[in-house]
């Protein structure tokens, strides 16, 4: 078997099924002084996509902020890791899983949830958290129903298995991803700032340790796959895709989270994308240091699996450490204990080659380095013509609705707007007793036990705006992100990112990539938040043509006493309500014009941002002196969804929901007013009594602001526009989705 | 007193019940490793939520197997008080310590909210602090906790006044609406015949604190620590 594989003729039949370029095949033979063997060629293979090398974006990634004098570890890392104080930090990452989803959507989404959860406990970081972004077809479609609830449910299977609480995330449904879903997990953990410990291999003979879950033939060339478009031939490629077993990932992190503590270790990296290639070449590069392995040793759950194969493999669950010398017994106690398998199956060596070994035969030699640095490209890059047809759209052309109150039915009624109570209900989102702020609200908040900390996270994306303006709706994702963090009363620290794009080759596609990441790095420049780590996921195509641009950011905010926190539902009867902002009356971009009137054009909003900056500084300013009652950003819907959702008091709806009397402030389209989407605002409430000190802290930050009207009565009435009952509306609002799911 | 909580490899919720056990209620707790057999002298033994051994197979259904189990058995049959929450009750009917049996919910889905319970029992050292039919609001979160008996068990639970706390809603009427997952005459806890076992789905681990939602886990505690310390 194993001599069969190892005789394979290099062709250039078998370099393109690889997915490498004749140049780069060219680079290899360079690097190695000869041609490489078929088991080489497929280290190069995996190392060399864009999944795990970056080759095209790598570039671009650069010129992202990464600093700060929070940040203990920023890219390059499995997780990125923050100070929060007192001695604590906070691990996060947020990362793709959208091909296999796509193909398998149980499977793919748990294992998604299963390879972010390592990335963070292999950091030393015990997982608090966990949070995703979704985005479907419409869900009137029976396929995306399926896609949809398969997701879910392999999501909810593996966090609840594990005991993370699922607290936050956000699901779209867009025919811009009808044949290319998004699944983006992000992962949240804590540890002392001595608990951190990376993925590095040094001392020269120290033993290097496979654990977890035996290796079979699963997911073989999964980072490949998801380096490639998907077409109708993808679901052949099922056996690339990984199967989850969340048991065995539960024993995993409690033996890991041991040995690490116990200080048994010297470096530790989970085995994901490329699985023990990938592990070893990194481990190896890092710590500047050679590794030796024999994949003899490898626990293999199939017979006659070769060299290839057990490299290639993408069986979940699985690490590889380097344990500290005279530690190796305990390591073992420890693995014993949990009932995990281990094997000894190599050593480090001091030549800076990864050489793989079959029964002391040598099957693979070649520069560690090598791999990890796959080839950067600058890819061509032109503007879409569609983007000037999108500034040129007339708005006056779209006709205004007479009945107001029938469109915010509506809008509160479409499944991306709506209540995602369906969803959350099914995972267990307070396991661990942390969950203070639970899902439905802006911003989760969770506890840090023993502590007056707390953090506060949200995930968001906007790939609407991005299509219709890369640039600014790459802002507005981090301004949004941010501001949830902001209403719920905490100050954003630092983010994550996913880019999730079609064809990097392609130059329109190339385009939107490179103003999107221009619109991330000014907006956290301005705001002063770093990214810490994340994740391309390109090639979101399909023979159709490619998803919307869609960055996905993972923001993480602190509390320093969590007792300040602030939820977005009204109240109090009686409380004032006020608008911070300017409200506007573009309807350019918005979900109000493409559930309405079905147009995905016009102008995407634009954001000012040093006055978001000032927003965000004195809701915090707000929250710090208890001032106010709740606090929601506008977002999707506008102005008229945010107070509606204000209204809906809790997130579960077993509370009673609060109406609302207000006027519409500003002139101009009255659809506008009520449902465009334009950017720094905010509804707060608070008690009457606090107005003076309220006006006075917007005041000071220079802060838009006007009363709009008091919170009471059963139904949210907004000028002579709208009135509607509070309880249908909130009836509307929370069971959409689950009637459209029965 | 002392409290002693199981842990399998796949437990999840010992540590919330050890922490609302020593910091919110301020009592000693001992963590037992399910290949242990001693307990630890402990006056109750609370038996954690979580997927005990993966629970592939059926929940609970390999646990009550494991070397601790056996000891618990034992404290029990001696009249120790045992308290089995979520999987852990799953676990106690699969070990007979408990009647009846756990099955998958109504809607054949995983279900996290706040539930409201109505306490049918107050005769119970876990539910003595408690006025008859005083509601409680207590999460749940769990995807088999659908509870089945046969028509004879359920007529037994009913003689002998076994059924501690069933769903309701926020004004304690049992309604069906109320009853999240489908069980038995909206049933969401039981006792044995002896009075010193008892297993809920609801989590009082989780809701003993305002700034978690509820304090309403705490009448649970208080119930058992009234009972061994006599305070009543």
């Amino acid at each position: 078997m194993t001599s069969s594989i190892m005789n394979v003729e290099i062709t250039d039949k078998v370099i393109k099924e690889h997915g490498l370029k004749p140049d780069e095949y060219q680079k290899i033979c360079g690097i190695l002084g000869r041609k490489p063997n078929i088991t080489e060629l497929g280290l190069y293979s995996v190392m060399w996509s864009e999944h795990c090398g970056y080759k095209h974006s790598r570039a671009l990634l650069k010129t992202l902020p990464t600093k700060g004098d929070k940040v203990l570890q920023g890219p390059g890392e499995n997780a990125g890791i923050m100070d929060i104080g007192q001695g604590w930090a906070v691990a996060f990452k947020v990362e793709s899983h959208n091909h296999p989803s796509a193909i398998e959507p149980y499977q793919g989404a748990a294992t998604g949830v299963g390879g972010i959860l390592r990335d963070i406990f292999t950091m030393g970081a015990r997982p608090v958290a966990n949070l995703n972004s979704l985005r479907f077809g419409p869900l009137t479609d029976p396929k995306v129903k399926r896609l949809f609830s398969g997701v879910v449910h392999g999501i909810a299977d593996y966090g609840n298995c594990m005991g993370i609480p699922t607290v936050a995330g956000e699901v779209v449904f867009d025919e811009s991803y009808s044949e290319n879903c998004l699944v983006n997990a992000m992962s949240v953990g804590l540890l002392k700032h001595d608990q951190i410990i990376k993925g590095k291999a040094t001392g020269v003979g120290n033993a290097v340790i496979y654990i977890g879950a035996t290796t079979g033939r699963d997911g073989i060339h999964g980072a490949t796959f998801a380096s490639t478009e998907i077409t109708n031939e993808s679901t052949e490629k099922r056996s690339a895709v990984q199967v989850a077993d969340p048991f065995m990932e539960k024993l995993l992190m409690e033996a890991t989270l041991e040995l690490i503590h116990g200080n048994l270790l010297i470096g530790i990296q989970d085995m994901g994308a490329a699985g023990l290639t990938c592990s070893t070449c990194e481990m190896a590069s890092r710590g500047g240091a050679g590794i030796e392995i024999d994949v003899a040793k490898v626990p293999q759950r199939e017979k006659g699996m070769s060299p290839y194969e057990i490299l290639l493999s993408e069986s979940q669950e699985r690490m590889l450490l380097v344990a500290k010398p005279g530690c190796e017994q305990k390591v073992h106690d420890i693995l014993a204990k949990w009932d995990l398998h281990a094997a000894t199956i190599g050593v480090v060596t001091d030549t800076g080659r990864m050489v793989v070994k079959e029964n002391g035969k040598v099957v693979a030699d070649v520069p560690a380095d090598s791999l990890t640095e796959a080839p950067v490209y600058y890819p061509a890059k032109s503007e879409p013509a569609i983007l000037k047809k999108h500034k040129e759209f007339d708005e006056n052309s779209v006709p205004i609705p007479t009945n107001l109150s029938e469109v915010l039915e509506k809008l509160i009624s479409d499944p991306t707007i709506a209540s995602k109570r369906w969803v959350y209900r099914q995972y267990d989102h307070m396991v661990r007793s942390n969950t203070l702020i639970r899902p439905g609200s802006d911003a989760a908040v969770i506890r840090v036990k023993g502590t007056q900390l707390g953090l506060a996270m949200t995930i968001d994306g906007l790939g609407s705006y991005c299509a219709l303006d890369p640039y600014e709706g790459a802002k507005i994702v981090v301004a949004e992100a941010a501001r949830n963090i902001a209403c719920s009363g905490a100050e954003s620290i630092g983010m994550t990112d996913c880019l999730n794009f079609g064809s990097p080759e392609k130059p329109e596609v190339f385009y939107y990539l490179d103003r999107v990441v221009a619109g991330l790095g000014d907006a956290c420049r301005a705001f002063g938040i770093p990214i810490t780590g994340g994740n391309v996921s390109l090639y979101n195509e399909n023979p159709t043509g490619a998803i919307d641009p869609t960055p996905i950011i993972g923001m993480m905010g602190l509390f320093q006493n969590v007792e300040n926190r602030i939820t977005q539902w009204f109240k109090n009867e009686g409380d004032f309500i006020y608008l911070l902002g300017s409200i506007g009356q573009s309807i350019g971009g918005s979900r109000y014009l493409a559930v309405t009137h079905g147009k995905k054009t016009g102008l995407c909003p634009t954001l000012n941002l040093d006055v978001e900056l000032k927003l965000h500084q004195s809701l915090k300013a707000l929250a710090d002196q208890k001032l106010l009652q709740s606090s929601h950003d506008c977002s999707d819907g506008g102005f008229a969804v945010a107070l509606a959702e204000s209204c809906f008091t809790g997130a579960t709806h077993e509370e009673k929901s609060l109406g609302a009397t207000v006027t519409l402030p500003g002139d101009g389209r009255v659809d506008g007013r009520l449902f465009g989407e334009a950017q720094s605002r905010v509804i707060v409430s608070f008690k009457a009594v606090n107005t003076a000190k309220v006006e006075e802290v917007l005041k000071k930050f220079g802060v838009p602001f006007e009363k709009i009207g008091t919170v009471g009565g059963d139904a949210l009435v907004i000028g002579k526009e709208v009135k509607i009952g509070i309880s249908r509306l909130s009836d509307l609002f929370f069971t959409s989705i689950e009637k459209m799911m029965a | 007193m002392r409290f002693s909580v199981p842990v399998f490899p796949g437990s999840n919720c010992d540590h919330d019940c050890e922490y609302v056990l020593r910091n919110v209620e301020n009592q000693s707790v001992e963590m037992i490793w399910h290949k242990d057999t001693d307990l630890k002298n402990p006056d109750c033994v609370v038996v954690p939520g979580g997927f005990s051994y993966g629970d592939y197979l059926r929940t609970g259904a390999i646990a009550r197997f494991s070397p601790v189990m056996k000891s618990v058995a034992d404290f029990a049959a001696k009249g120790g008080l045992v308290i089995g929450i979520c999987n852990g009750f799953q676990i106690l009917c699969e070990a007979g310590l408990l009647p009846g049996a756990l099955l998958r919910n109504k809607n054949l889905k995983f279900i996290c909210q706040s539930v409201y319970l109505r306490t049918e029992e107050t005769n119970t050292p876990f539910t003595n602090a408690c006025k008859p039919h005083q509601v409680l609001k207590i999460p749940i979160a769990h995807g088999e906790g659908n509870y089945f008996i046969d028509a004879d068990g359920l007529k037994k639970l009913k003689d002998n006044h076994q059924i501690v706390v069933r769903y309701c809603d926020s004004e304690g009427k049992l309604t069906p609406e109320s009853n999240p997952n489908g069980s038995l005459e909206n049933i969401a806890g039981i006792c044995n015949v002896n009075r010193n076992v008892f297993g809920l789905m609801p989590h009082p681990d989780r809701s003993g604190e305002d700034i978690l939602g509820s304090h309403d886990g705490n009448y649970i505690w208080k119930s058992i620590l009234w009972t061994k310390v006599g305070v009543q």
